[in-house]
């Protein structure tokens, strides 16, 4: 199948100093992706390089089967046919909200123009708002018609940095959806930039998880929370504790919670010391279980509990409860553990990165 | 494809030209102190320096305390209190900014003069002949830093509304809830936090003072701007007149950068983003009749008696005054500060557009050395003009005699070239900063979505920023002209030989004691510096909005 976007071992630098580097992944006509990182990770220069705004200083971009930019030329951004929208929205306050939307539109006739423009309108439902002027709109409004103005030309690709970064939490993830369903509906290839999981997994089909200036894994987010690629990506993505263990064995491995099984990576051979990744959910209470471990914390989350539980060691596990499980600090409960896909990894890749704590 | 290396680079090149050539005058001035004087200079050392420096510190003293009276005062009281006609005081109180300084002394001295309409009712009423009684005498220091108060208090009037204004409701009322009354809390927490912006407003006060000319000529004080010019005039020598100025220079650092402190400081005061609308503190009784008696006391002296005084004056003079001399006059000053203006925009545009496209140190080093002239004197400005202009003449003229046996003669100074560049190194401050705040509403992002919608930096420029500078461009060109109109000692030395502006004739007729007849040019300016004041309380009520 032909490719909508192709990256293929791109660097960007600012001033000779690099700020990603080997960056390679692909997107299918219809597919969405998402670039996610910490602040500071590369993942907004990758996107202005998509764009044409940042000259790549190594390798190749290559957009609907042409190419757009290697080391040294680039296609001007105006001719990439490519649709964005700004973190700020980038509303143009002096044209009304039906002007705006056409701007990209001035190679259309009138009549086709207007009929886009109703057309999109009437997609996100803001039809009586085609006369207003940006600031007359609330940040929710605003954020969607900055989304159909950018759809408005059919881009090759829509690019979107940060879109939801000053929204409302609530509405994040509504619109998240929303966004959603409205790309797939016109099928429109489209990649975000984010800092926030619950963002990327609410919107994206792929995603790919950035960490200074490298791209870690490129995959599904069921794969990237459950398996991922090493240890940047298992701290960085959703919370987890590393449970010490070591290889015992073909897809063995043995801690202090007992032995799990599962696809190992290569480099784990019998006896070689490792940590596995234990996420809250793949810790389960369970009142008749055997095993009792002691309370330490709790955090209340609303629907549910995320509890510190000690193991006989000392080594501290987190477990997701379902919150009308109301234990106190110090009480033993039952829990037994469900690890479906193991995430292993060798002592030796560990990184200075903490894990994150409940919060 | 295109190649993506740097193209702009003459950018850089054109600002830094701009900045080079508008900051010869000050060079040249500041250069002055090593040339020897002679005689001249220890002469003047001798005699009159010791006046200069003490009239220039003690006008300035008491246009600092007049200032900061009213200004500091109705600020308060429109900002925070409510009284009778306070919404109307809020913008009426920029009125006086409309007049300049020379003007209202003029209106001032016909006023209360002994054949003028003050005087004469009180000899009337009581009976009294020449010499029978004392009036103070309103052409004299203390007259001038009278006058100088009643135009520029509206600078700290205007910073220190603005700082009211800001300041979040949060820390008054956390304020009140320990226990401070309203008053209380305003002199413990609502004024030292409008301090730094209180500050910012009269260091411009004091510049005004310092660069005045007209005033304290016509009352005969000696300070800066006169023994310029009499150093200039009377004496005939560049170098000492330039040494004048230079001291006078270090006066206007000093201020230029208490500004600058005051203004970051300001930054730090601000108390949050939570700006809510204060609740007013309702005066009654004697305290209500005293702030509204305050404003309009501070707007009749201010505005209202002087304007009247002009139009009762022009009433009596049009006829005679208004005739063909005049109308040429008129024109002559329109097309002058009309082109001023339109050169103005332009550099201010290249400036802005230099430090957008690449903002390297070098760029924004020149658009700020561009901007520096708002603070310098009129005359300082003026003297560092001749002086290069001169040199430049005569050099080029004896060359050319040497070589071709032609003479140029003076082919840049007193030409309408040298007033209009003067004008920008004065002015151009004005321009830079209107298109700045402007091009600072067309965030980059913008710029960013029209390219990726397929428009050209060509199409960019008329579909997104003219559109959106269209305000700015308008208010650059106003606020541009309407100083030209003003201004009175540049023009004054630089000024082609017959070639008047309305101030300058203004100026002319006072000093032949012509009072009456300065009304009809000294009207047009007033009206002229109306423009400002109306921009400004439409902004002013824009912030009434967003803060109300």
């Amino acid at each position: 199948m032909k490719m909508q976007l192709e990256v293929k071992n791109v660097a960007v630098a600012y001033d000779a100093c690099a700020v990603i580097e080997g960056i390679s992944f692909s997107l299918q006509p219809g597919e969405i992706g998402c670039l996610l990182g910490p602040s500071g990770c590369g993942k907004t220069s990758l996107l202005r390089a998509i764009a044409g705004f940042e000259p790549v200083t190594h390798g190749e971009i290559r957009l609907h089967d042409k190419t757009v930019s290697t080391q040294g030329n680039s296609v001007p951004t105006e001719q990439r046919r490519v649709g964005m929208v700004f973190q700020d929205f980038a509303l143009f306050p002096h044209l009304s909200i039906e002007k705006n939307i056409a701007f990209g539109l001035k190679h259309l006739k009138a009549k086709q123009r207007d009929e886009r423009v109703d057309e999109l309108l009437k997609l996100v439902g803001l039809e009586h708002l085609k006369k207003s002027y940006p600031h007359e709109l609330s940040g929710g409004q605003q954020q969607r018609i900055a989304l159909i103005r950018a759809m408005a030309p059919r881009p090759n690709i829509l690019l979107m940095d940060e879109p939801f970064s000053s929204m409302d939490a609530e509405l994040r993830e509504q619109l998240a959806h929303e966004i959603r369903d409205l790309l797939k509906r016109d099928g429109i290839t489209a990649i975000l930039v984010t800092h926030d999981q619950l963002e990327a997994f609410a919107l994206a089909d792929v995603i790919g998880v950035l960490g200074h200036g490298e791209l870690h894994q490129w995959d599904s987010g069921y794969q990237i929370y459950h398996r991922p690629a090493n240890r940047f990506v298992a701290d960085f993505i959703g919370q987890g504790v590393m449970l010490p263990g070591n290889i015992v064995g073909d897809k063995r491995v043995e801690t202090e919670m007992g032995i799990f099984e599962g696809e190992l990576p290569e480099n784990c051979n019998p006896g070689t010391l490792v940590e596995m990744l234990l996420r809250p959910d793949d810790v389960l209470h369970d009142d008749d279980s055997e095993t009792k471990l002691k309370v330490m914390a709790k955090a209340f989350r609303g629907a549910e509990y995320i509890y510190t539980l000690a193991l006989p060691s000392g080594q501290t596990i987190l477990c997701l409860v379902q919150s009308h499980h109301d234990h106190q600090i110090g009480e033993l409960i039952g829990v037994k553990l469900i690890v479906d896909d193991l995430a292993v990894f060798p002592v030796s890749e560990k990184t200075n990165t903490p894990l994150k704590k409940p919060g | 494809m295109s190649n993506t290396t740097n193209k702009f680079s003459y950018w850089s090149i054109s600002s830094s030209a701009i900045a080079l050539l508008l900051a010869i005058p000050l060079v040249i001035v500041v250069s002055n102190i090593f040339v020897p004087a002679g005689e001249v200079w220890q002469h003047l050392a001798e005699t009159v320096l010791q006046d200069y420096i003490t009239n220039s510190l003690l006008l300035m003293f008491g246009v600092a305390i007049g200032s900061l009276i009213l200004g500091v005062g109705t600020a308060w009281l429109v900002s925070v209190t409510e009284f009778p006609g306070r919404k109307y005081f809020e913008w009426a109180l920029l009125l006086p900014m409309a007049i300049p300084a020379y003007i209202i002394a003029y209106t001032y001295t016909g006023m209360l003069d002994f054949a003028g309409p003050v005087q004469t009712s009180l000899r009337e009423l009581t009976g009294w002949g020449y010499g029978d009684y004392w009036f103070p005498e309103i052409r004299s220091l203390g007259g001038a830093a009278l006058m100088l108060s009643l135009v520029l208090y509206p600078y700290i009037y205007l910073m220190a509304r603005a700082a009211f204004l800001s300041q979040s409701l949060c820390v008054l009322e956390v304020s009140r809830s320990l226990g401070n009354g309203p008053w209380r809390t305003f002199f413990y927490v609502g004024l030292p936090l409008a301090r730094p912006a209180i500050v910012a407003g009269l260091s411009l006060v004091l510049m005004e003072t310092l660069a005045d000319y007209g005033t304290v000529q016509y009352f005969g004080v000696s300070t800066f701007t006169t023994g310029i010019f009499r150093t200039w005039y009377g004496l005939d020598n560049a170098p000492a007149a330039a040494q004048l100025a230079s001291i006078l220079l270090v006066f206007v650092v000093v201020l230029v950068t208490l500004e600058r402190i005051s203004r970051r400081q300001s930054r730090y005061h601000d108390t949050g983003r939570r700006k809510q609308a204060l609740q007013r503190l309702k005066l009654v009784g004697w305290g209500r009749i005293s702030a509204t008696l305050f404003c309009l006391l501070t707007l009749l002296f201010g505005f209202l008696l002087p304007a009247a005084q002009l139009v009762s004056w022009a009433i009596d003079t049009y006829e005679t005054m208004i005739d063909q001399r005049f109308i040429t006059l008129f024109f002559n000053t329109l097309e002058l500060a009309t082109f001023s203006a339109l050169l103005a925009l332009v550099l201010a545009l290249l400036l802005n557009y230099a430090r957008r496209l690449q903002p390297t140190y070098g760029v924004r080093f020149a658009v700020r050395a561009a901007s520096m002239g708002y603070a310098i004197p009129g005359t300082v400005i003026a003297v560092g003009v001749v002086i290069p202009f001169g040199w430049f003449d005569n050099t080029l003229d004896s060359w050319m005699r040497e070589q071709f046996n032609i003479s140029t003669g003076l082919l840049l100074s007193g030409t309408i070239a040298a007033l209009l560049f003067a004008y920008m190194v004065r002015f151009l401050a004005v321009s830079l900063h209107a298109i700045e705040s402007g091009l600072e509403r067309i965030t980059p992002s913008m710029d960013e979505a029209a390219r990726v919608m397929g428009e050209r930096p060509m199409g960019i420029l008329g579909r997104i920023h003219l559109p959106m500078l269209k305000g700015s461009l308008i208010t650059a060109l106003l606020l541009v002209f309407v100083d030209v109109l003003k201004e009175l000692p540049a023009t004054l030395i630089l000024r082609p030989f017959n070639f008047n502006t309305l101030a300058v004739r203004a100026y002319e007729l006072a000093s032949d004691e012509r009072l009456a007849d300065t009304a009809c040019a000294a009207l047009a300016i007033v009206v002229a510096g109306l423009i400002p004041v109306i921009l400004l309380s439409r902004s002013l009520s824009k912030t009434r909005r967003y803060s109300a």
